[in-house]
């Protein structure tokens, strides 16, 4: 780095001041508070009570199912969500007229203009037993239950998710030189095989970073596995809710808390080494 | 009409309108010598309009009224808005622990709010709830309410909290669909674990959930011996699989018919009948719960005297019969249960007979705060 003079590094500082402001007492405060109370004690009518003791950590596997839960389902709708995103961008960012591009985006994401909840209870009608369940019904296949199962919630996560993961991938797809497919073609290889050693490989910076958003919102969300779950399916995020308004055992919800963020730095850890590769240096851009 | 034979004759009124009209008597000693001032009094002092009402004037701004969900009518909420100004902010919330949980966490900006009979006590110990000054509830009469239901709102001969209605919980479920009848929580999760497979739904609720498994085996509601609480949790797991959901928001699903027996409360299932008659309330013959819920006001309300003035207005008996049509829940007070129209004074959810409610038993504040009931209910919730 060269020897910037003086001003210009408090002129730097400045800038970058009111970031760090928000960041230390938007992020690091209440965090820090977060794991302090996570040695304290529940007190007796729920709530915190000063204390140091390391038994919420050693009561962790209480919530055990809780954590076997999510982990098993968020990792399973991030990969149907990134299996069901990949063709509508490779769709968007390839074959669509140009022109028509910011258009389509723009349309994908217009789920996100409405309610959240009004969209999960769409799909309670639809999953329930008037919905899909009645159509196959008619068609002869009978009995099907797909409301209040685990099922409905990674319905709900792919459904919800989708417009998280297009962009990142169109973006990564987009840049995507074509010259390279037509390389390809010429040397022999069929479509098939292009698209899997030329187009994936260069696409795959997008998708992980696509992933690692809808994973990581998924290991937090409380309200889908709530609504589309019917109260059985029970995440993290369930658990938390439960910790800290219906049985107010804020310390051991406090530990569930740093042991939750612990596991997406471990995930935050393994994608930049994914992304920046062993050297350290971008092996591609993170898009 | 009087035997004063002195009665003004219309001759003598036309001669003193006409002395009057040119000005030889004071207006005063015309309307005293023909009656007319005293008659516009009595007239006056007649007229609804005019009668002597609160003074509303001293309120202003808004009172947050935090409520549970449809518990009651939009049309008294615009009329006290109208009345006095106020305008209301109705937060609603599903649980005792939740709003425990907002009220400890401080600063919640409530000035009314409806706690349940068990969890007043806790309220006052952690000092979360003002003393209520009766003298500013002239509508509400101690002696009119049945005494088990207010007996929980005075800690130490002081009012803290002032009942609202009361109810019970036992079960709903859909006689079109089902052809049992069940009346016991035995053949409740029976059912729910057999035949009615897959249709059955318990609240998201500790204390209805796990007391009304204690009740399969016949134990007391409100149990927290450890040997008990692990035979009710052992049931609860082994049905868990059986039930269409856990979730205190049972109507929906029982309406669009995804769902045919439910843990209920009163005044959902009397809303439940009104709109589909198959539905069937149940109180179950080994017991369950009877309840009531308050008024209070929590401490550091921003708009006390507004609060005072929602909480008697609610409290009026003709406004109270008006809440207890639109919500279902049967009053404690027995001038407004006066009011209520025949049809539902008679309609066995609502006011069921003695026998039917002796079995069941108050939530009691210890259960409500137990942690060992929580833990069962998030081992049950993540099985």
């Amino acid at each position: 780095m060269t020897a910037a003079p003086a001003r210009s590094r408090a002129v730097t500082a400045l800038l970058v001041a009111p970031a760090a402001v928000f960041f230390v007492f938007l992020l690091i405060v209440p965090l820090m508070v977060v794991v302090v109370f996570s040695f304290g004690e529940r007190a007796p009518a729920g709530g915190y009570s000063p204390a140091f003791t390391f038994d919420n950590y050693l009561n962790l596997a209480a919530r055990g199912k809780a954590f076997v839960n999510t982990l098993t389902l968020a990792p399973l709708a991030t990969l149907l969500t990134a299996i069901f995103a990949f063709p509508m961008a490779y769709f968007l960012a390839v074959k669509v007229d140009p022109k028509w591009r910011v258009m389509l985006l723009v349309l994908v994401m217009a789920p996100f203009w409405t309610s959240q909840l009004l969209r999960y209870y769409a799909w309670i009608m639809l999953l329930g037993g008037k919905g899909i369940p009645a159509w196959l019904a008619y068609i002869g296949i009978a009995d099907v239950r797909i409301i209040n199962t685990p099922w409905a919630v990674l319905i709900g996560a792919v459904y919800g998710f989708l417009p998280l993961m297009v962009p990142p991938i169109y973006v990564s797809l987009e840049k995507l030189d074509k010259r390279l497919l037509e390389a390809s073609a010429d040397l022999g290889a069929t479509p098939i095989r292009t698209f899997f050693q030329v187009t994936l490989p260069l696409a795959l910076p997008g998708v992980a970073t696509g992933s690692m958003l809808v994973f990581i919102l998924l290991m937090g969300d409380y309200i889908l596995p709530q609504y589309l779950g019917g109260g059985k399916v029970f995440f993290i995020g369930n658990a938390l809710v439960d910790l800290f308004l219906q049985s107010r055992n804020w310390p051991f919800g406090a530990a569930v808390s740093v042991a939750l963020v612990a596991i997406m730095f471990v995930t935050i850890f393994f994608y930049m080494r994914f992304v920046l590769g062993k050297t350290g240096t971008r092996r591609a851009a993170l898009v | 009409m009087t035997k004063d034979k002195n009665i003004i004759t219309p001759q003598q009124f036309i001669d003193e309108l006409r002395r009057y009209q040119k000005g030889s008597v004071t207006r005063r000693h015309f309307l005293g010598v023909t009656g007319l001032g005293l008659a516009t009094a009595v007239m006056g002092g007649a007229m609804p309009g005019l009668k002597p009402r609160k003074a509303y004037a001293a309120l202003s701004g808004t009172v947050n009224f935090t409520t549970w969900p449809s518990y009651f009518a939009q049309e008294n909420i615009d009329k006290f808005t109208a009345d006095t100004g106020v305008k209301i902010n109705i937060a609603v919330f599903g649980s005792n622990e939740e709003m425990l949980a907002k009220l400890q966490a401080g600063s919640t900006g409530w000035d009314v709010f409806v706690p349940t009979n068990y969890a007043v006590s806790t309220y006052k110990e952690l000092d979360l709830i003002e003393e209520l000054n009766l003298a500013k509830l002239p509508n509400y009469d101690a002696s009119t309410q049945e005494q088990r239901f207010t007996a929980e709102g005075i800690i130490d001969g002081k009012t803290y909290a002032v009942p609202k209605d009361w109810g019970t919980t036992g079960f709903v479920y859909n006689s079109k669909s089902m052809p049992q009848k069940p009346a016991s929580w035995k053949e409740f999760w029976d059912l729910a674990m057999n035949e009615a497979t897959g249709r059955a739904m318990v609240h998201d609720y500790q204390l209805t959930t796990i007391g009304n498994a204690l009740k399969y085996y016949g134990y007391s509601f409100n149990s927290n011996d450890e040997k008990e609480l692990a035979e009710a949790e052992k049931l609860l797991i082994a049905a868990k699989p059986h039930l269409f959901g856990i979730n205190s928001d049972y109507k929906p699903s029982l309406i669009s018919g995804d769902a045919w027996m439910s843990v209920c409360w009163t005044g959902d299932a009397t809303q439940l009948q009104r709109d589909m008659p198959e539905m069937l309330y149940v109180l179950a013959k080994e017991g369950g719960e009877i309840w009531s819920d308050f008024y209070a006001i929590p401490k550091g309300a921003p708009n006390i005297e507004a609060a005072y003035a929602l909480i008697d207005f609610l409290l009026t008996p003709e406004i109270n019969a008006k809440e207890v049509v639109a919500h279902g829940y049967p009053s404690t007070d027995s001038r407004t249960n006066k009011l209520v129209p025949k049809e539902m004074l008679e309609n066995p959810i609502l006011y069921p007979a003695v026998e039917a409610l002796s079995p069941l038993e108050f939530g009691a504040a210890a259960t409500l705060t137990n942690p060992l009931r929580a833990e069962i209910m998030a081992r049950f919730k993540s099985a």
